[in-house]
């Protein structure tokens, strides 16, 4: 599958694995409970690549995403991220990796009892031997980044909806990752905002050169920041294409997606009385 | 309609009730475990339980619930002054207040009271704050940064919760025999020396340690149960409100039965 020149930055600059993809899943099954909410999924990304997983509400890309940054254990297959499979790696190991990943949750989820700059420092202070100075330098500059330069010291809950979810960018990149995951990063915020947001994506790729996956429901913002989109539905994967090619997808249930379209369900009149008394 | 038991009072659903229950409890055991392991093992990981967040839960369940375990212990102090001096008084002994009173504060009393007090304000604190943290994806977050929500939230928690109970217990001790004094000895002659000259021959340091290490016992029970209903938490504010409520309960029932099994096995076992 072709990726757009603009996308790709040069091999030699990716910190991930020479060669190959540094996301793989093979044979990802998912229950919730005697549900199964993903169906054989296979899927890669490659170094310095933005892919967009994409479906409608109840399609499982939460569920996969959280599968992908090891929150959830899958029935079976494999999730190997940067050459580590997360379902079977032993705890040092999967410290080490959890260093190597950021992830931006929908709501921010910011640690609400700490100001804006202890949540970012808070990873440092954990897995590095940094002293303070150094520590809050680095995430000054983090905020600087996201454009929250001088609100360190406030609350997460005195910040916007947008201003929070760029904190939490801010936290997810603390550490100089090589995986950026997002989740919804459009979510709840108006155009302008969300459109902010996106092109702090595609700068974080062009500045850090880091992999990221985001999780949206938002077809604009899917379209303007993806390299590639996965489209799910129902726990399986529909497509995994450019943006060109799912734009130009003769799939129905696709092409229903991009209109933004339910799914036609044809509806017997006598049989939904009936289901309705009872009689069926 | 049949004439069998209601869905909710039927058999499969106590059957599920007992099941969730003996689940509940395993999830207890292993948050306990988890905590004790962070605590002696986790320097050796590189993950130490940090100290400071200790020294944070020790403030908020210890000196922040200072005035009120004061006022209590106060109030009930006097209480068993009052009525054992008037329960005495029916059989003309009311010389042998001091040991009753003695007795009944370090034994039982003090420990109770504390637990109580603690459960209803640290206990309800704590699972309420890991239920917001749970439903805002804050434990997730944690997670994915690479940082065990046990070690970070529950560990400090239970740590804060065993020294700092047993401190407010023993300072309930002083107060509530205090207080009773301020009773007793001017209805039966004596001065406040007297009266703790008295009291101290009544009551051994056995009698104190049995009630600080109930109280120790109790720490621990409020501080794992606030952690699993935390834990156990789904939906929005609705759902922390609930866990927080069963928690606290479950918190209060747990206390006044290992009270009992402790006065059991100190007694008549």
């Amino acid at each position: 599958m072709a990726v757009p020149a603009r996308a790709m930055p040069s091999p030699s600059r990716s910190r991930g694995p020479a060669a190959g993809s540094v996301i793989r899943i093979a044979g990802l099954q998912a229950h919730y409970g005697a549900r199964q909410v993903l169906h054989d999924v296979d899927l890669a990304v490659e170094p310095g690549e933005i892919m967009v997983i994409m479906g409608g509400s109840g399609s499982g890309k939460s569920t996969l995403l959280r599968h992908l940054v090891g929150l959830d254990r899958p029935t079976s297959g494999r999730v190997e991220l940067l050459g580590l499979d997360i379902t079977r790696a032993p705890a040092r190991q999967l410290l080490a990796l959890r260093r190597r990943i950021g992830v931006a949750f929908q709501g921010g989820a910011l640690f609400s009892s700490m100001s804006v700059l202890d949540n970012l420092m808070l990873p440092l202070r954990e897995h590095t031997r940094l002293d303070r100075k150094t520590m809050e330098i680095m995430a000054r500059l983090k905020l600087e980044v996201v454009g929250l330069a001088g609100f360190g010291d406030l609350m997460p809950s005195e910040l916007s909806g947008g201003m929070l979810k760029r904190a939490a960018v801010a936290r997810a990149i603390v550490m100089d990752p090589d995986l950026l995951f997002f989740d919804e990063p459009s979510a709840g915020l108006d155009p302008v905002v969300s459109s902010a947001l996106d092109d702090l994506i595609l700068l974080l790729r062009e500045a850090m050169n880091m992999t990221i996956v985001v999780v949206t429901h938002e077809l604009e913002s899917a379209f303007k920041i993806a390299d590639r989109v996965t489209v799910l539905d129902h726990g399986r994967i529909l497509a995994v294409d450019t943006v060109d090619g799912i734009r130009g997808s003769d799939n129905e249930r696709i092409r229903n997606l991009l209109s933004r379209r339910a799914e036609e369900h044809a509806v017997d009149g006598e049989d939904y009385l009936k289901r309705l008394t009872g009689e069926a | 309609m049949s004439g069998g038991l209601p869905g909710a009072l039927g058999p499969a659903a106590v059957g599920r009730a007992v099941a969730r229950g003996v689940e509940e409890i395993g999830f207890a055991g292993a948050l306990l475990g988890e905590s004790v392991c962070w605590t002696l093992f986790g320097r050796a990981r590189s993950q130490p339980v940090r100290l400071h967040a200790v020294l944070a839960q020790m403030t908020q369940i210890g000196i922040e619930a200072l005035p009120i375990a004061t006022i209590l212990s106060a109030t009930i102090g006097m209480m068993l002054a009052v009525q054992s001096l008037y329960t005495l008084g029916l059989f003309g002994a009311e010389s042998f207040a001091m040991v009753g009173i003695g007795l009944a504060v370090t034994r039982e009393f003090a420990p109770l009271i504390i637990g109580i007090l603690i459960a209803g304000r640290s206990g309800s604190a704590l699972a309420a704050r890991l239920s917001t943290m749970l439903i805002n994806q804050e434990v997730d977050a944690l997670r994915v940064i690479g940082i065990s929500p046990v070690r970070f939230l529950v560990a400090p928690a239970l740590i804060g919760m065993i020294v700092a109970v047993p401190c407010l217990t023993m300072w309930a001790d002083i107060v509530a025999l205090t207080a009773a004094g301020l009773i007793v000895a001017p209805a039966l002659d004596l001065t406040l020396v007297g009266y703790f000259s008295q009291l101290l021959a009544a009551v051994s340091v056995h009698d104190l340690w049995h009630g600080l290490s109930k109280s120790a016992i109790f720490a621990a029970l409020i501080a794992v149960i606030a952690a699993v209903n935390g834990a156990l938490a789904r939906g929005g504010a609705e759902g922390v409100g609930r866990m927080t409520t069963r928690a606290v309960v479950q918190s209060i029932a747990a206390i006044i039965m290992t009270d009992l099994l402790f006065a059991w096995l100190a007694t008549v076992g």
